[in-house]
């Protein structure tokens, strides 16, 4: 494959010079001058109450305030797979946080100021802050009218409780393969909540022009699925798909937080209350926490058999989700886990169920990893006890276990090519797994940790994706997509596709962030999908675009077009070597020939993407037929972990983690993936601990208080692999690797506690006092 | 409101400010200069760093009207001419990813490259340690900052 030219190779991000030079505009730095109006929202104190009253009056006399809205001006519920959201609250609140009531002033300081003297009267409710209080039968309704909800066809809402949404996967006799195991272990594991914590807040800004469009300035993971659901959201006003533009400047971190719409609804909807105004809306850091997705928690209650030859033959896995108050996006990561929770395992009996649950706590929605970091922390540690209690390594007992090409997965599709097996190969041996290591400080010990992931893109079967591609009067292109380069590298990847196909570097391809007026459909930045759907789409253009090419040439030079080539920004012949037509020679102003007529015209090219074969229409008892995913992204990761056995502190010494990128198209940037990922998700079991009151209000919605990794908290070596198993339908064999990278995370560090210090932790975060503590509970114990 | 002036980017400016305004709100809504950013309005995140006098502040955390007569850079005037070093290497080691810290670091470096042009490894980590970067996992601007001074990187 040493042939491609620009393909697996480490090509500068096209993006650099912007943002290192500063030049990179993002939605907050963009200026709308002396129109600009700004909401200020007030948020609900409580966590479950009645609206009785609202009173605006005072506020609405301080100087500058233009208006003030709340629930009633806009009567409409939103959602991407379940509509069960307000854009303001509506008679009822359901979580500390929520928006209420929407100031708008010229300035925030009015607005800021007009807020606080709204008055606003709480009828309070009993509230569930707690999943599995939720699902008592005498359990308050959150949604006593979630029968009615509009919502996608794979999920399964039960009326009259608070459980919006169940996946049930089942397969195999799960009876005889419990009788017929050596050993079962059966435990129960804790996840919390986790916030995405992306550098930049969400921002938006609206704005309703007196000739009826609207045009949102969003910061966000998903232009076009935004447009969709405002023009959705606002239809009640006349308002069409062809009425409604998002622009989407650069983006400063995503992580999911930015997927779907959330906050951005406001805006949009106030804009059309106040025509010719643009109406700007910024979260607070602490709103940013209080009200945006959070990662759902969850309680996940495992029985898994095995044989004494370590073979696994059945899974029984339990997976109780706090969804938070809304989940018109939640309820599809518990969807996805619901029919993937078997991990990258190879068990004939399965049964899973993968229970969504409001409580009064914020919405859950969409984060790096999409429901699989969760689960593979109770399920990594889950396998490792299993191996120990069998005496077998636990590297070879994932050896024994882990799924192969062919294979059946949970829900009875075949698993895709897959570099399992070479990534736990590669790991033990970078990590040095066999070596033993003992700390030479009496004070601390040191354990090895060990887990493998695996992750499949959660989308709908029809989540498309699609590219124009146009050449320039230099030969250079400008290539319209509208996935986001949320600081993954998007763009340069997607410039690396097209050049390798047409023969111009990457350097002469500019890519713009997205504007839904100009650049064509794609589904969202989310799943990890881009890379493999965008890329897919974005080769196809650059293919349209050298036929257009070369059918021209045969044309005016009658040569066939088998035998010519793109090479150098220039068209070459195999079979006549001196022929050599450079583009930029002809793609605007095409050819003249002998008579001095020309022929052709710009070169403008197209590509659409959609899985085909992708389908939804499982059996809703047991998942059974359909192909709900369409691949799965596999690896393996391994660490050294020294722990001071006074403080609980610990030190990553070192970590491997493997990948199987299909085809890495740029290396470095896969790296790159691997290197922040991994810390992301060491943050979630070292550090990062959300803290929520009694009445179910944030106590730490700040980086004072809710930490999340310094320069000073990372590992001191990592060693990220790349493995390259090609995907038959991957662009030159790519598939996505963004979330999984922080994927085996926590239990490597849950695995590596009990290789050092003998103590099983089943609840996240594993911070230093909680390993301080149980270390200290051990020593009383004895 | 008060009249104040400054050297701003090497440059003397005066502007109108509110006695209650932040140096990062006068730089981004008056001054037009839009690299300091605003992560968490607190000074917990570090992305709003300037050099104020030679020093980084963060800008969230001064009052504009305290600033008369003093000299500010922001990542604009380190980049009115070409790209510096350490601007190329961090293009060239990925040191960013979504960009939205990249100012603030780049600026928190840049004053300790002055201060001591070969810092090691633990000194880089101690002066990062207020600028958060959620992307990047650090390494690469570890790497980036270790090549321009001449160090190997591992």
């Amino acid at each position: 494959m040493s042939d491609y030219k620009y393909i697996g190779k480490p090509v500068v991000r096209i993006d650099g010079k912007e943002k290192v030079s500063g030049a990179a505009i993002f939605t907050d730095d963009i200026d709308f001058g002396a129109n600009l109006l700004h909401a200020h929202i007030i948020c609900s104190t409580e966590a479950h109450a009645l609206i009785k009253s609202i009173d605006t009056s005072e506020a609405l006399k301080v100087k500058d305030v233009v208006n003030i809205f709340t629930g009633k001006d806009f009567p409409f519920k939103f959602g991407l797979y379940m509509k069960d959201r307000y854009v303001l609250a509506q008679e009822k609140v359901r979580f500390v946080g929520e928006q209420v009531v929407a100031v708008v002033a010229r300035t925030p300081q009015a607005a800021r100021k007009a807020a606080k003297l709204v008055k606003i009267e709480y009828e309070p409710l009993p509230a569930v802050f707690n999943q599995l209080d939720a699902m008592k039968d005498d359990a308050v309704l959150l949604h006593p009218d979630l029968d009615k909800y509009p919502h996608v066809p794979w999920f399964f809402p039960q009326e009259k409780t608070n459980i919006a949404h169940w996946r049930k996967t089942r397969k195999g006799d799960m009876e005889k393969a419990f009788a017929e195991a050596d050993i079962v272990l059966e435990d129960t594991y804790y996840v919390p909540r986790y916030a995405h914590c992306a550098l930049e807040t969400h921002v938006a800004i609206a704005k309703y022009d007196y000739s009826g469009r609207l045009t949102v300035w969003s910061s966000s993971q998903s232009p076009h699925t935004q447009r969709n659901l405002f023009a959705e959201a606002l239809s009640s006003l006349g308002l069409t798909h062809k009425d409604v533009r998002v622009i989407a400047p650069h983006v400063g971190g995503g992580f999911g937080g930015k997927a779907g719409v959330t906050m951005e609804i406001i805006p949009a909807a106030i804009a059309t209350k106040l025509p010719g105004y643009a109406v700007k809306l910024r979260w607070s850091r602490e709103q940013e926490f209080m009200n945006t997705y959070q990662r759902l928690g969850l309680v996940a209650k495992i029985k898994m058999g095995a044989k004494k030859d370590g073979t696994i033959t059945a899974i029984d896995h339990k997976i109780y989700w706090d969804a938070g108050a809304y989940v018109e996006y939640g309820a599809n990561v518990v969807n996805a886990v619901g029919l993937s929770a078997i991990g990258p395992y190879r068990i004939p009996n399965v049964s899973i169920d993968s229970i969504c649950i409001y409580t009064n706590l914020p919405p859950g929605g969409p984060y790096r990893g999409f429901g699989y970091s969760e689960f593979i922390f109770g399920l990594e540690s889950h396998v490792n006890r299993i191996a120990n209690k069998l005496n077998i390594d636990p590297v070879d007992f994932r050896r024994i276990n882990a799924i192969k090409e062919g294979d059946t997965t949970a829900y009875g599709a075949e698993m895709n090519p897959s570099g399992l097996h070479q990534a736990i190969d590669e790991v033990a041996k970078a990590i040095e797994w066999d070596k033993n290591r003992e700390s030479k400080d009496p004070k601390k010990a040191i354990g090895k940790g060990f887990a493998i992931f695996w992750k499949a893109p959660a989308m709908p079967p029809n989540a498309s994706s699609s590219a124009f591609l146009k050449f320039n009067e230099d030969g250079s292109i400008n290539l319209l997509i509208s996935g986001m380069d949320i600081g993954q590298g998007y763009q340069t990847v997607m410039a690396q596709i097209a050049a390798e196909v047409l023969g111009v570097p990457p350097s002469k391809i500019r890519v713009e962030n997205p504007d839904t007026d100009r650049n064509p459909y794609e589904w969202q930045t989310v799943a990890s999908h881009v890379t493999w759907g965008c890329g897919n789409a974005v080769k196809k253009a650059a293919i349209d675009a050298r036929d257009q090419i070369f059918a021209l040439i045969e044309r005016v030079y009658h040569l066939s077009q088998d035998s010519l080539y793109l090479e150098d920004e220039a068209v070459k012949c195999h079979t006549k070597k001196d022929f050599y037509l450079p583009l930029k020679d002809f793609v605007i102003n095409g050819i003249m020939t002998e008579d001095g007529t020309f022929k052709g015209g710009p070169i403008n090219a197209r590509g659409v993407f959609m899985p085909e074969f992708s389908s939804t229409k499982g059996d809703p008892e047991t998942s059974q037929g359909g192909h709900p995913n369409v691949h799965y992204t596999v690896g393996a990761g391994a660490l050294i972990l020294e722990i001071d056995k006074e403080t609980g502190k610990m030190r990553v010494l070192k970590a491997a983690e493997a990948i199987d990128a299909g085809k890495a198209i740029n290396p470095d940037l896969v790296k790159g993936q691997i290197t922040g990922g991994l810390l992301q998700g060491l943050a979630t079991v070292l550090y990062e601990d959300m803290r929520f009151d009694k009445g179910g209000k944030m106590l730490n919605p700040n980086f004072s208080d809710y930490k999340i990794p310094t320069s000073m908290d990372v590992p001191d070596e990592i060693i990220p692999i790349i493995i390259e198993v090609p995907q038959p339908d991957g662009p030159y064999g790519a598939r996505g690797i963004g979330e999984h990278t922080m994927l085996p995370a926590a239990p490597m560090i849950a695995n590596a506690l009990e290789d050092a210090l003998g103590i099983r932790i089943k609840s996240m975060p594993i911070t230093a006092e909680k390993v301080a503590l149980t270390l200290l509970d051990k020593e009383k114990e004895k | 409101m008060k009249e104040i002036t400054f050297i701003l980017n090497n440059e003397k400016r005066s502007v109108q400010v509110e006695p209650s305004e932040t140096l990062l709100e006068v730089l981004r809504d008056k001054m037009g200069l839009k690299s300091p950013k605003c992560g968490c309005d607190r000074g917990d995140c570090g992305a709003c760093v300037v050099l104020l006098n030679g020093k980084s502040v963060r800008s969230c955390l001064v009052l504009a009207i305290e600033t008369a007569g003093m000299e500010i850079m922001t990542l604009e005037g380190i980049s009115a001419k070409n790209l510096n070093a350490l601007q190329e290497a961090f293009i060239a080691f990925n040191s960013f990813q979504c960009g939205y810290c990249a100012p603030g670091i780049i600026i928190t470096v840049t004053e300790l490259l002055t201060k001591n042009p070969k810092p090691d490894l633990e000194e880089i980590k101690e002066v990062l340690s207020g600028n958060l970067c959620r992307c990047t996992g650090y390494k690469p601007i570890f790497d980036a900052i270790l090549d321009v001074t001449g160090k190997e990187v591992k």
